[in-house]
């Protein structure tokens, strides 16, 4: 519904579906516990929009927007 | 006392496990940041610690001592990681400790409010060395939430010993000590469950192990370096084929073109 987790409204869960990144950046989105199936919830944003605070796997993580963008979520 | 920084990978691995290490005990303490590594570590060591500054590292590390039935222990205060795939320098230098193979036992300590979280490195680890004990430290907290770990099943699942601790409060350090303690001897013997990948992965590992099991270069765990090779992490592949060039005798370049 909203295709990739940057787009995902501040207070709404998703599932992670899959990850679009390669290399150290997919390692890094893994070791950080964004694996398909995983719930996350958007938290809040920065000042500016960016970047976006997540709660994963009872963690709050920030992301950027070209990061979150790698994430497709359902 | 065996702790001096090593600067690349291989240099660690090839120096191979505990060759050189006396006594007193090397156990390392590592884990997810802020899952209470600092606070075990001081009331491990009560107040006998001071930090340390690892040459050509920015980042801290604290190093301490202990006794335990008349033999001495070094402890390792990791700093906190998620990964041993570093991204940061501070992750970098709890990597390459771990990868140096320079401890007798490596407690990993985990969050109990968010065990799952945590058991990526835990498993990482594992891959690397058999000599783990798992602290699972904050129970305190965890039971305040209504979590509840069985201790025993995860002992079961992981095959290495299982310990429950509460750092700030005191509890569950004796246990730790006493399986620290037979770890690091050897009395404890570990039977990490090995993870089993995809049939092509598994197939790939079957292959290229003949070729990299027996040579001396590569002491640490064949397996994980078949995986790392696999995955064509950098780092790893960088340092091996630099080392290769310096080796005559092995004829081994061939395998990491491939």
């Amino acid at each position: 519904m909203y295709l990739n987790l940057a787009n995902l409204p501040i207070g709404q869960k998703c599932s992670v579906k899959a990850l679009s990144a390669t290399g150290m950046m997919r390692r890094r989105l893994l070791d950080l516990g964004f694996v398909p199936g995983a719930t996350v919830l958007a938290v809040r944003k920065a000042f500016l929009g960016d970047p976006t605070a997540y709660l994963i796997r009872g963690a709050v993580i920030a992301l950027r927007k070209e990061e979150a963008s790698f994430i497709q979520i359902q | 006392m065996g702790l001096s920084y090593q600067s690349t990978i291989v240099a660690s691995l090839k120096r191979g496990q505990l060759k050189r290490l006396q006594t007193p005990w090397v156990v390392a303490l590592a884990g997810n940041p802020n899952t209470g590594k600092s606070t075990l570590f001081n009331s491990l060591t009560g107040l006998h610690q001071h930090t340390g500054n690892w040459p050509g590292k920015t980042v801290l590390r604290a190093e301490g001592h202990y006794k335990y039935q008349g033999e001495h222990y070094s402890l390792v205060d990791l700093p906190g990681t998620y990964s041993l795939f570093a991204s940061s320098v501070e992750e970098q230098v709890a990597r390459d400790f771990i990868y140096s193979g320079s401890y007798h036992a490596v407690v990993i300590v985990v969050d109990a409010t968010c065990l799952e979280r945590n058991l990526n490195l835990v498993l990482q680890v594992l891959e690397i060395t058999p000599k783990v004990i798992v602290c699972v430290n904050l129970l305190d907290e965890a039971a305040r939430k209504g979590i509840e770990i069985d201790l025993k099943l995860f002992n079961k699942e992981l095959g290495v010993p299982v310990v429950g601790t509460n750092a700030r409060a005191g509890t569950g350090l004796e246990k730790l000590r006493e399986n620290i303690r037979g770890v690091a001897q050897g009395k404890i013997n570990c039977k990490p469950r090995q993870i089993i990948y995809d049939r092509e992965v598994e197939a790939a590992i079957e292959a290229l192990l003949p070729k990299i099991a027996g040579d001396d270069f590569m002491s640490i765990n064949p397996r994980w370096l078949a995986l790392r090779l696999l995955e064509g992490e950098e780092v790893v592949c960088h340092e091996i084929k630099g080392e290769m060039a310096n080796d005559t005798k092995t004829s081994k370049l061939a395998l990491l073109g491939g």
